[in-house]
C-alpha cells in the first residue's frame, strides 16, 4: 500500500518536473531574450505557448505537496523543518512568477511589461534552482528522519548545488525543444532557428553538468550514486539517449516526436532518482513504509489518484489538444 | 485587521511560547486573509460570468456576451493570483506548522487531496474557457465554463472540510502521539463540516455578487446608465440578493451548531464570563477582567437565539480550563468580529429586500440614488464580513490548532527566524496586491475608452449584425 502511494507521489513529482519544468524553462529563455525590441518575437511565442497551460501544470506541485503531507506526514515535516530556507524562497518565487506572468499579459506600456516580465522571468530561474537544491538535499540523505537538520548545509552542498543547476538546465533544455517545435508549428523559421540554437546550447551545457555530476555524486552521495549506476542505470541511459536523439533530430523530426523525446529525457532522470532511492524516502534512514500514513489514508490517496487519472488526465489532454490545434486564442 | 488582532493575541501568549509563534501566526493570518478575498472570484464570479454568457447566447444579447467576456478576463487575473497565493498557503502549512502536518497530516490531509483534484479541473477549464472565446462554438464554449463553477464548489467544500476538522476533529485514533487509524469519511464529514462549508460557499456568492454589482453601481452613479451597466449590476446583484437571505438562515443554524458543539468558541463569541441561563445578547462592548464593558444588552437574547427559550443554559468562559482559556483581548476580538459579521449581514439583507421589493413592484431597480450608493459600498462591506467571519472561526479556536488535541504553540516551527520570512512575504504581497488593483483599473480604463464592442472584443468570430450594441462609456 505504501509503495503504491509512493509511486503516485513520484508520478506527481515527475509530471511537475517535466510540465512545470518546461514552463520554468520558458521563463529562462524569456529572461535571456534580450532587450524589448530584440526579445519581442520569442517572448510573444513564450507567452502564447505558456498562457493556457501554466496553471494546470502548476497544480502538479500542489498535488505533490498534498500527497507527501497526507501519505508520508513525518517525512513531510522532516523536509520542511530542515530545508525551510530554499523551500520558503521557492514559495515566494512561485508567487512572483505566477502573478508576474498574469500581469504581463494585461499591461501594455513597455516599461510595465518589462517590470512584470522581469519578475516572471527571474523567478522562473530562481525557483527551480531552489527546488533542485531541495531535491539534492533529500537525495543525498541530508534530511534526518526527525527533521531539524542543518538549515544551511542541507541545501548548500555539492549534491544540492548540482541538483539546482541541473534543474535549471533541464528546464531550459525541455522548454527550448518545446518552443522549437512550437516555432515550426507556427511556420516561423526565424523563431524555430532561434530556439533550436538554444536547445542545442542548453543540451550541451546540461549534458556537461550531468557528466560532472557523476563525479560529484560519487564523492558526495555514495548511496545515490550506486543506485543510479546500478538499478537506475537503464533509466539514466534512456535519458541520455533521448536527450541526444532530440538534439540530433532537432532539424527534421516532427514536433510531436521532439517533444516526446525531451519529455522522456527529463522524465526518466527523475524516475531514475526515485528508483535509485527505493525503498527509502529519506537517505537510508527512513523507509517508505515506516513513513507511511495508516492504510485507510493511503487508500484514500490512491482513490484520489485514480479519480485524477479518470478526470484530470483527459481534461488536461483536451486542454493540450485544443491548444495545439490553435483553438485557444491567447492574443 | 486580522493581522492586528493577532498581534494582540500573540503578545498575551508570548512568555512561554517559542519565538516563532508570533511571526508564524501573523504570517498565516496575513496570507490567509489575502487569499480569502480572491476565493469568491474563483468560486462565484465565474458563475456570474456563465449567467451572462448563457443569456448572451440564448437571447443573442451582445451586451451580455461582452460582459461575460470581460468578466472572464478579470477572473483570469484573479484566478492566477489566487492560485499562487494558495500555493503559498500549502508551503506555509509545512514551513510554519510542521507539527500539525507531521502529526495530523494523515487525517487532516485527506480533504486537501480531494481539493487538489478540484483545483486541477478548475485550472484546466478556466484556461479553456478564458482562451476559448474566439475560436470555439458558443455552446461548447459555454459548457467548458461549467466545470469551473462545479470544481470551485467542490474545492471550497474540501478546503472547508479540512478547516472544520480542526474545529471538530474526528475520524482518527491516536496511540503514543501518532495517528494509527484513520476513518476518511468521518474526517471529511466531521461535525462542523456542513454548516461551515455551506456558510463559506454562500459567502463566496454574496461577496462576488455585491463586489461586482458595486463596480457597476459606481459607474451608474457617475451617469453611465446604459444597458451595459444596468446588466452588469442586475446579474450579480440578483445572485447576491438570493444568496444573502440563505446565508443569514445558514448562519443562524451555524451559530446554534457552534453553541451545541463548540461551547468554548460560543462563550468567546458571546463574551460570556459565567455559565448561566437568561443570558443577554451583548452587541459591541469589550471584554476585560472577566466582564463585558459597554455594549448594548438585549435581555435573554443569547439564550433565546440559541435555544428558543430564556431559560436556555449557555456555557461561559469559566467552564474552560484556565490553561486553555482564551485571553481577554482575544475574546474581545472574536466577539466584535462576530458582531461585525452579523451586522453587515443584516445590512446586506436589508439591501437585498429593498431590491426585491422594487423588482416585485415595478420590475426595475429602486430609483433612489441611495440605492446605488448602498450597492457601491456593499461589496466592500461583504469583504469585511467575510474577513470577520473568518476571524471568528480561526481566532475563536485559539489557543488550539486542532481543538482538544494540538495547541497552536505546539504546532509551530521551532527553528529559523520567521520574522524575515514574514517581512519578505508582506513586502511581496503588498506589491502583488497593488499591482492587481492597478491591472484591474487598467482594464476598466481600457474598456471605457473602447466604448462599445470592438472587433477583438466580440466573442464567437466576426460580430453579428449588431442591433443591440451597447452605447456610451463603459466600466
Amino acid at each position: 500500500m505504501s509503495t503504491v502511494a509512493a509511486v503516485v507521489l513520484f508520478i506527481g513529482v515527475t509530471a511537475y518536473a517535466v510540465l512545470g519544468g518546461a514552463d520554468y524553462g520558458a521563463g529562462f529563455w524569456d529572461l535571456t531574450a534580450g532587450g524589448a525590441r530584440r526579445g519581442r518575437a520569442p517572448r510573444h511565442l513564450i507567452d502564447h505557448t505558456l498562457a493556457p497551460v501554466w496553471e494546470a501544470n502548476h497544480v502538479w506541485l500542489i498535488f505533490c505537496l498534498v500527497m507527501l503531507w497526507t501519505g508520508f506526514p513525518s517525512a513531510f515535516a522532516a523536509i520542511m523543518t530542515t530545508l525551510y530556507i530554499p523551500l520558503g524562497l521557492a514559495a515566494l518565487g512561485i508567487v512572483v512568477r505566477g502573478s508576474g506572468f498574469a500581469f504581463r499579459k494585461v499591461v501594455v506600456k513597455t516599461d510595465h511589461q518589462r517590470a512584470t516580465g522581469a519578475a516572471f522571468a527571474t523567478s522562473s530561474v530562481i525557483t527551480p534552482f531552489f527546488l533542485g537544491t531541495v531535491a539534492g538535499g533529500i537525495a543525498s540523505g541530508r534530511v534526518p528522519a526527525d527533521g531539524h537538520g542543518n538549515p544551511v548545509t542541507s541545501w548548500v552542498n555539492p549534491t544540492s548545488l548540482l541538483g539546482g543547476v541541473l534543474a535549471v538546465g533541464v528546464c531550459a533544455f525541455v522548454a527550448a525543444v518545446f518552443l522549437t517545435a512550437e516555432g515550426r508549428t507556427h511556420a516561423d523559421a526565424r523563431l524555430e532557428r532561434w530556439f533550436r540554437r538554444r536547445a542545442q546550447a542548453s543540451a550541451v551545457a546540461t549534458g556537461a553538468v550531468a557528466l560532472a555530476g557523476i563525479a560529484i555524486l560519487h564523492a558526495d552521495a555514495g548511496r545515490l550514486f550506486s543506485g543510479l549506476t546500478g538499478r537506475g542505470l537503464p533509466l539514466v541511459l534512456v535519458s541520455a539517449a533521448c536527450g541526444l536523439a532530440s538534439i540530433a533530430l532537432l532539424h527534421r523530426a516532427a514536433p510531436r516526436l521532439l517533444q516526446a523525446l525531451a519529455v522522456s529525457a527529463a522524465g526518466t532522470v527523475v524516475v531514475g532518482w526515485g528508483v535509485a532511492q527505493y525503498p527509502y524516502l529519506l537517505g537510508t534512514h527512513l523507509r517508505i513504509d515506516e513513513a507511511a500514513a495508516p492504510d485507510a489514508t493511503l487508500a484514500s490517496l490512491t482513490l484520489v489518484a485514480a479519480a485524477a487519472l479518470l478526470l484530470v488526465v483527459p481534461a488536461m489532454a483536451l486542454l493540450f489538444v485544443l491548444h495545439q490545434r490553435g483553438r485557444l486564442d491567447t492574443a | 485587521m486580522s493581522g492586528l488582532s493577532l498581534v494582540t493575541v500573540g503578545v498575551s501568549f508570548v512568555l512561554a511560547d517559542p519565538a516563532q509563534l508570533l511571526p508564524a501566526r501573523e504570517q498565516m493570518a496575513f496570507t490567509l486573509g489575502f487569499h480569502i478575498i480572491l476565493v469568491p472570484f474563483g468560486v462565484a464570479f465565474t458563475f456570474l460570468m456563465l449567467i451572462a454568457n448563457a443569456r448572451g447566447i440564448r437571447r443573442n444579447d451582445e451586451t451580455a456576451l461582452l460582459l461575460a467576456r470581460r468578466w472572464s478576463q478579470v477572473a483570469a487575473v484573479l484566478f492566477a493570483v489566487g492560485a499562487v497565493s494558495g500555493t503559498m498557503l500549502s508551503f506555509e502549512l509545512g514551513l510554519l506548522w510542521p507539527r500539525l502536518m507531521g502529526n495530523y497530516g494523515a487525517a487532516f490531509g485527506i480533504p486537501f487531496a480531494i481539493e487538489g483534484l478540484f483545483f486541477f479541473l478548475e485550472a484546466i477549464f478556466v484556461a479553456i474557457y478564458v482562451y476559448g472565446w474566439r475560436r470555439m462554438r458558443p455552446w461548447p464554449h459555454f459548457w467548458t465554463g461549467v466545470p469551473v463553477v462545479l470544481s470551485g464548489i467542490g474545492g471550497t467544500l474540501s478546503v472547508v472540510a479540512a478547516n472544520a476538522w480542526m474545529n471538530q476533529p474526528g475520524g482518527f485514533t491516536m496511540r503514543d502521539g501518532k495517528i494509527v487509524e484513520v476513518r476518511p469519511l468521518e474526517v471529511i464529514f466531521n461535525d462542523a463540516f456542513w454548516y461551515e462549508a455551506i456558510h463559506m460557499l454562500l459567502a463566496a456568492y454574496v461577496v462576488a455578487g455585491f463586489v461586482v454589482a458595486g463596480v457597476y453601481a459606481a459607474g451608474m452613479l457617475r451617469g453611465r446608465r446604459d444597458r451595459y451597466h444596468r446588466l452588469g449590476l442586475l446579474i450579480p446583484l440578483t445572485v447576491a440578493a438570493l444568496a444573502t437571505p440563505l446565508q443569514v438562515f445558514v448562519g443562524d443554524i451555524a451559530a446554534r451548531e457552534v453553541y451545541r458543539n463548540e461551547p468554548a468558541k460560543f462563550a468567546t463569541i458571546e463574551a460570556l464570563p459565567t455559565t448561566g441561563t437568561h443570558v443577554p445578547e451583548v452587541l459591541g462592548g469589550y471584554y476585560a477582567n472577566g466582564k463585558v464593558h459597554g455594549g448594548l444588552k438585549v435581555p435573554s437574547g443569547a439564550s433565546l437565539l440559541s435555544g428558543y427559550s430564556p431559560s436556555t443554559r449557555i456555557q461561559g468562559l469559566d467552564a474552560i480550563p484556565a490553561e486553555v482559556r482564551p485571553p481577554d483581548r482575544l475574546v474581545t476580538i472574536v466577539h466584535l468580529s462576530f458582531d461585525v459579521m452579523v451586522g453587515i449581514g443584516s445590512a446586506l439583507l436589508a439591501l437585498s429586500a429593498w431590491y426585491a421589493l422594487a423588482w416585485w413592484r415595478r420590475r426595475d431597480l429602486p430609483r433612489s440614488r441611495w440605492f446605488l450608493r448602498a450597492t457601491t459600498v456593499s461589496g466592500l462591506l461583504a469583504v469585511v464580513a467575510l474577513e470577520a467571519g473568518w476571524v471568528v472561526t480561526e481566532v475563536g479556536r485559539q489557543p488550539w490548532t486542532v481543538v482538544g488535541h494540538l495547541l497552536t504553540r505546539d504546532a509551530v516551527a521551532t527553528s529559523g527566524n520567521l520574522w524575515l520570512f514574514f517581512a519578505a512575504t508582506v513586502a511581496l504581497y503588498a506589491a502583488v496586491g497593488a499591482t492587481t488593483v492597478y491591472v484591474l483599473r487598467l482594464l476598466r480604463r481600457r474598456w471605457r475608452d473602447q466604448g462599445g464592442a470592438t472587433e477583438t472584443d466580440v466573442p464567437y468570430g466576426p460580430p453579428r449584425a449588431s442591433e443591440s450594441a451597447p452605447a456610451g462609456g463603459q466600466a
